[in-house]
């Protein structure tokens, strides 16, 4: 299949001080990351606080340039950021993010805002700007009249569905999700996954997805990758990596998710925080929380190799299969 | 007075009510809610046994906060409260606010979802924690210090004796609400108010404070009301579920009961809408439509609008909660509800 996004080993370090005179320090926000998503699909990424997951979206994107690897869209390089070529490219990639109010200009009815992108990116005469507005309230569900009210008139899932009509506005083909539901109420949060899904089978947009929200993730993903300080940690269907995680970590994150119904794996109770991306652990990043680390794993980082079943496995012990049921 | 019941609690004295566990510690009658005349709260009959778990549920708006802010005297002049709120027999509403003082953090404490902002960021840990023992166990100096460093310790709070010197920022969200925990458990309360306290928290953490909490609840024969919008934590902890609707109880049920056999159409709406963790994967059952505004209820039942099995009947009056089964109740006119409901 061929690939609309590829980000080929990736990294960005960011750098931070402690303390007002303190010398700078480099954080490894992501750190080699490779993933794709083809069209029409959606590749979920999950993980905690601080793993990467949103500046693994922004590489996607384009909003910042990998200080390792590349970004390839639809076979060609990123251009860089503020160029003709990048505005062009960036009107078929959108970014949909988790406060919808926030994202919304509060002084501007939402029609102006829909049709924002298209202004932008000189797209069609005034007229016809208008009935491409009509046509995207229609398609996210929201009724004509909501176009002329102001973003605090609206309900919290009205705004979350105003944000996508804006983000479609340019027909993008590949939308950046990041915890796009988090905000809203679980009634309100059924209505926008089903929306994404028919969105996505009407117009074979690719998706990534990026929540902390396992059930969601699982919902609306084909592919999904677990991320843990900045790499990730195991790779593959979501049923599969779900079902029978393969990585300690990902074992932990799957039994930790509360759940109404009776539990499939005993839960894990980590010890400890995440650890800090500034100080990050020798070997595999995870071997200090980890109930199953050895000696190697406190030394050497693990590389993501395939198990039997094709997912990917960032873990000594998996490796070895002793993990895998 | 206060004094003397803080005092008697010191030495040790714990929950009356175990030996009458047919007293209700808590005891909410008609509870109504209402800022500049618009209804958020609109007469809530809800009871707490000595020692029980119970959760309420609900989405943004529906009052779920509101009921405890309410019963301890915690909402501004604005707000109008009326109903009953006994503690043991004892009137909260109304109750004279040096007693209210007394009641909260000694008899009921609250943690919330962000502990970072109910912390105070001037004053180091220790200090805030002993100055709850200081008032509502009235312990002093190495005493307090020393109890301190044990509730520190109780809640898995790593290297305990130098965190107390820390500062709220200085420590993790996940770290400050072991933190909030430990000055709630400072004045031995009979019940716990936890306002959706692993909200802001990560998985990993929410499942430790999850754990934590249910320790203590059951080492400490504390009561606990969990506040959630998440049914998946409720379920975890809890025996009894209420959910909540547009100010009002809808349904009330032990906890596997409420899931396995939800009775009330907004209950069932509310499981339909949550995605599966295993098995096959199916399209959600979205809720259609949102939450009413406070100011702009419908007319009798205020989920009809959005309700599969309404019928103009339903406008008629506000569906008051009756017995489905053994300590379940629901209120809906429709019920039983026809058969297609049940899945």
């Amino acid at each position: 299949m061929t690939k609309l996004l590829e980000l080929d080993g990736v990294s960005r370090t960011y750098s931070s001080r402690s303390g007002l005179f303190g010398a700078p320090i480099p954080v490894r926000a992501v750190d080699g990351v490779s993933l794709s998503v083809a069209p029409g699909r959606t590749l979920g990424i999950v993980g905690e606080s601080g793993c990467g997951k949103s500046t693994t979206g922004r590489l996607a994107l384009g909003l910042e340039r990998p200080d390792a690897g590349s970004v390839r869209f639809a076979g060609a390089p990123m251009p860089a950021p503020g160029t003709a070529a990048w505005r062009r490219q960036r009107a078929r990639m959108q970014l949909v993010f988790q406060d919808p109010l926030g994202a919304l200009d509060r002084r501007l009815p939402i029609a102006r805002q829909i049709a924002e992108p298209l202004v932008v990116h000189g797209i069609g005469n005034r007229a016809e700007r208008e009935a491409r507005v009509a046509a995207l309230l229609a398609d996210v569900g929201l009724p004509a009249e909501l176009g002329r009210r102001h973003p605090h008139e609206l309900s919290g899932g009205q705004r979350q569905r105003a944000v996508l009509a804006r983000a479609l506005a340019t027909n993008p083909s590949l939308l950046v999700c990041d915890e796009p539901i988090s905000a809203l109420d679980v009634s309100i949060q059924a209505q926008v996954v089903n929306m994404l899904a028919d969105l996505q089978a009407e117009r074979g947009i690719a998706l990534i997805f990026i929540s902390h929200d396992l059930k969601v993730v699982r919902q609306v993903s084909h592919e999904v990758a677990v991320m843990y300080l900045g790499r990730v940690v195991e790779q593959g269907d979501p049923d599969e990596i779900f079902a029978e995680p393969a990585h300690p970590y990902s074992r932990a994150l799957v039994s930790a998710v509360p759940s109404v119904g009776p539990r499939r794996i005993e839960r894990i109770v980590l010890k400890g925080d995440p650890p800090n991306p500034a100080d990050r652990p020798s070997g595999c990043a995870f071997h200090p929380r980890c109930p199953l680390a050895t000696a190697q794993c406190r030394a050497e980082s693990p590389a993501l190799r395939p198990l039997v079943d094709g997912r990917l496995v960032a873990c000594h012990l998996a490796a070895t299969r002793r993990l895998v049921a | 007075m206060p004094d003397m019941s803080a005092s008697e609690r010191a030495a040790g004295e714990r929950v009356a009510g175990e030996s009458r566990p047919d007293r209700p510690l808590v005891e909410i009658r008609d509870l109504r809610v209402s800022f500049e005349g618009v209804p958020a709260l609109r007469g809530i009959d809800f009871a707490v046994s000595p020692g029980e778990a119970v959760g309420l549920v609900g989405e943004s708006g529906c009052g779920k906060s509101i009921t405890w802010l309410a019963a301890l005297g915690l909402l501004g002049p604005t707000a109008r409260v009326s109903g009953s709120v006994r503690l043991q027999g004892e009137e909260l509403l109304g109750a004279p606010p040096a007693r209210l003082d007394a009641v909260r953090g000694g008899r009921i404490a609250m943690i919330f979802q962000d502990p970072a902002t109910a912390l105070n960021p001037v004053h180091r840990l220790g200090w805030q924690v002993e100055e709850a023992l200081r008032l509502h166990r009235g312990l002093e100096g190495a005493a307090a210090r020393a109890e301190a460093l044990r509730l520190f310790e109780r809640v898995g709070i790593p290297d305990a004796a130098r965190r107390l010197a820390s500062y709220p920022h200085e420590m993790s969200g996940g770290q400050n609400q072991r933190v909030m925990i430990a000055m709630a458990l400072a004045g031995a309360p009979d019940l716990l108010i936890a306002d959706e306290p692993t909200t802001a928290l990560d998985a990993t953490i929410q499942a430790q404070i999850l754990d934590l909490l249910r320790e203590i609840q059951a080492e400490a024969g504390m009561a606990m009301v969990l506040i959630s919008h998440d049914l998946g934590v409720v379920a975890d902890l809890c025996t009894r579920v209420g959910v909540m609707y547009a100010g009002r109880l809808v349904e009330m049920a032990p906890a596997a009961e409420l899931f396995a056999e939800p009775q009330h159409p907004y209950t069932c709406g509310l499981l339909g809408a949550l995605p599966d963790m295993s098995g096959p994967r199916r399209r959600l059952v979205a809720i259609p439509g949102s939450v009413p505004e406070p100011g702009r209820l419908p007319a009798g039942c205020a989920f009809a609008p959005r309700c599969g099995f309404a019928t103009a009947a339903c406008a008629a009056g506000v569906p008051e909660l009756e017995a489905v089964g053994e300590d379940h109740h629901a209120a809906c006119a429709r019920l039983p509800l026809p058969d297609a409901a049940a899945a």
